[in-house]
């Protein structure tokens, strides 16, 4: 059994006039120690899908159906008592912008004893000790000066650190990392994704990343989710997506990317923007800007089709698929 | 050894709020008389010449002399005596002893029910939200005084003139806390507001915290500054408050005399020619209302990030 699964997730947002569904039945599984990338454009539905998990999406939005199971239990189903008992303790978040994730009036040390006090019975002493074990951890210079000095005393780079060694602090299952870089100065980035892939295979944390950054997808993550207009497109392996993409959107992504053998050459644009919640077109979202879009793909939604490991949600891969086979079989 | 943690004290003298005081003069001369004032208030038992709440002390044929310096001036009451007699150098002191009480205390009272229902209604949001300020709403539609007036006249109406005297402290802490906390709920209320969007918040409520630890040791330190700002300038008003209730005869009863109830004392007596009685009081009351309020604006300037000056 998967250590998380989610299955059919259905999110909305209550608005004037209705629901606006921000995630479309997504499903998908992390085991225990892998790492799972989680791309797409902005509004796609990726930290959604983060705070969901938790079961902390804001008003107006909600869960309106799925499960979210964790080791078994349905973190969707919980009482906020059972929930505050799994969050931060045995799974735990990572924001973007370090500036803003930490209590400006409270000191580092303040901040990582509360964190400890808040789910294991332990004195301020011991939880002083572990919180020093856990920015040593993070390779944060003179851990022991940082535990009484304030957040604005921190460069960013180094806030990022103290906030890993938080995520780390309860030893948790699983870390969501929600694009834990973005914030950063590149040089840093690189530094802080290191680190974070060091830990989590040292500490075998589950790690769900979820970033825009397709190479720090490749580099970090073993499978990967492609997410557009709060739906999975495709899912797999990441070294697969990422050498032999599927669905047009995927592929349109990594065209996009700048290649090293073609300085100077104009890089590929996927036609158009990703649709506004309140105005997804009918069947594949995908639809208005792809360049192989059909009668089919404008009326009705895709299933997921399998090709080698990877799922993908596309009538034109399935349409390929099926070629590919009926080959096969005037061959034999 | 380098002074990494710097201890307290140092951490003050190098900070903003230190260095700002330093270069403000009228902050300086404000505190300067605020503390002489306060600690004179409070030594007052020490420094009087004249206990006024001790009846021995007093005689009736010492009344009315004028401040020294003046014709009929009488060495041994400097700033001369009230009707009854009374030393008022040493009813001023215990005076503002008693107006400096009321004016802390009820905005000790109001920023406790302030910062409660500021923070409930800014950070629950919707029905609470809703009741709360609607409450406050009624309650600032009304004239502060009004309110006050109306429970101090309904206490007053209960309890007896006598008994009322006795507990008229704890009265007047009470009904001009409870008349002024809607200002304080408004401004935590508003910062709150701000507060609960950050990430800081979210990055609590992933980490497990329950709503009250969240409302209380994570955002409420984060607006303290609008309400020390506020409640300096309330303990200003609830001084004032307390005196003109004590001037329309609801507050400190003369036996044991508030700046108001002396200046309401004298007003008696102004037509006749004894205007020190009401005077000097009235000035105490003005220097000590306007020095809490300097130190209120210089405080906004300091804590208010929008409104530093190059």
């Amino acid at each position: 059994m998967a250590l998380l699964d989610v299955k059919d997730l259905d999110v909305r947002f209550a608005v004037r006039g209705g629901d606006l569904q921000a995630l479309r039945k997504i499903s998908f599984s992390l085991d225990k120690g892998e790492r799972l990338g989680l791309v797409g454009e902005s509004g796609a539905g990726k930290s959604v899908a983060a705070f969901s998990i938790l079961n902390l999406i804001a008003k107006p939005g909600y869960i309106a159906g799925g499960q979210i199971l964790f080791e078994g239990q349905d973190l969707a189903a919980m009482s906020d008592k059972q929930l505050r008992k799994i969050r931060g303790n045995r799974i735990a978040m990572i924001f973007q912008d370090p500036m803003m994730t930490l209590n400006p009036v409270l000191t580092i040390g303040t901040q990582m004893v509360e964190a400890l006090k808040a789910h294991r019975r332990i004195s301020t002493r011991d939880a002083r000790a572990i919180a020093l074990k856990k920015l040593q951890m993070v390779q944060i210079p003179s851990p022991d000066k940082r535990l009484d000095q304030y957040p604005h005393e921190l460069s960013g780079g180094m806030r990022q650190r103290v906030i890993i060694a938080i995520a780390l602090l309860l030893d948790p299952e699983i870390i969501i990392a929600d694009e834990p870089t973005t914030a950063l100065d590149v040089t840093i980035q690189a530094e802080i994704m290191a680190l974070l892939l060091e830990l989590c295979e040292q500490e075998n944390v589950a790690l769900m990343l979820i970033t825009h950054d397709l190479g720090v997808v490749s580099q970090v993550t073993q499978r990967m989710l492609v997410m557009y207009s709060g739906r999975i497109i495709e899912q797999g392996p990441t070294r697969e997506i990422i050498n032999d993409p599927q669905h047009p959107y995927t592929q349109g992504l990594i065209n996009a990317l700048p290649q090293m053998g073609e300085p100077g050459a104009r890089l590929y644009q996927i036609p158009g923007s990703m649709p506004s919640l309140s105005r997804v077109p009918s069947g594949c979202p995908f639809n208005p800007r792809c360049p192989f879009a059909t009668d089919q793909c404008r009326t009705s939604m895709p299933n997921y089709v399998h090709s080698g490991n990877v799922d993908v949600a596309c009538y034109e891969v399935a349409k390929l698929i099926e070629q590919e086979q009926s080959l096969q079989e005037e061959d034999r | 050894m380098s002074a990494v943690t710097a201890s307290r004290w140092e951490r003050f003298r190098d900070s903003y709020l230190w260095y700002s005081f330093r270069r403000d003069k009228v902050a300086i001369v404000s505190l300067v008389v605020f503390v002489a004032m306060v600690a004179a208030a409070f030594l007052a038992p020490v420094l009087a010449p004249t206990d006024p709440y001790d009846l021995a002390q007093i005689d009736i044929m010492n009344s009315e002399l004028p401040p020294a310096g003046l014709a009929g001036s009488d060495p041994a009451f400097p700033l001369g005596t009230d009707a009854q007699g009374r030393d008022l150098m040493s009813t001023i002191l215990y005076g503002t002893r008693v107006s400096l009480l009321i004016g802390f205390g009820a905005v000790v009272l109001q920023s406790l029910l302030g910062i409660l229902f500021g923070l409930l209604a800014g950070y629950l949001g919707g029905r609470v939200d809703a009741i709360l300020m609607r409450i406050a709403d009624v309650q600032l539609s009304f004239s502060t005084l009004m309110v006050a007036i109306i429970v101090g006249a309904i206490f007053k109406a209960s309890f007896g003139n006598l008994m009322f005297g006795e507990i008229a402290i704890y009265l007047l802490i009470l009904i001009i806390g409870i008349a002024e906390w809607p200002q304080i709920a408004r401004t935590v209320r508003a910062s709150v507001l701000a507060e609960k969007k950050k990430e800081y918040v979210d990055a609590a409520k992933v980490m497990g915290f329950g709503t009250p630890r969240i409302m209380f040791r994570h955002i409420l330190p984060n607006t303290l500054s609008p309400i020390f700002v506020i409640a300096t300038v309330q303990i200003a008003n609830a001084i004032i408050s307390e005196a003109a209730l004590s001037f329309l005869g609801l507050g400190m009863p003369e036996t044991q005399p508030s700046l108001g109830s002396l200046i309401k004392s004298g007003f008696d007596y102004i037509q006749s020619g004894s205007w020190w009685i009401t005077l000097i009081p009235g000035l105490v009351l003005v220097v000590l209302v306007l020095v809490i309020n300097l130190l209120g604006d210089w405080l906004r300037d300091v804590l208010n990030p929008r409104l530093y000056k190059g």
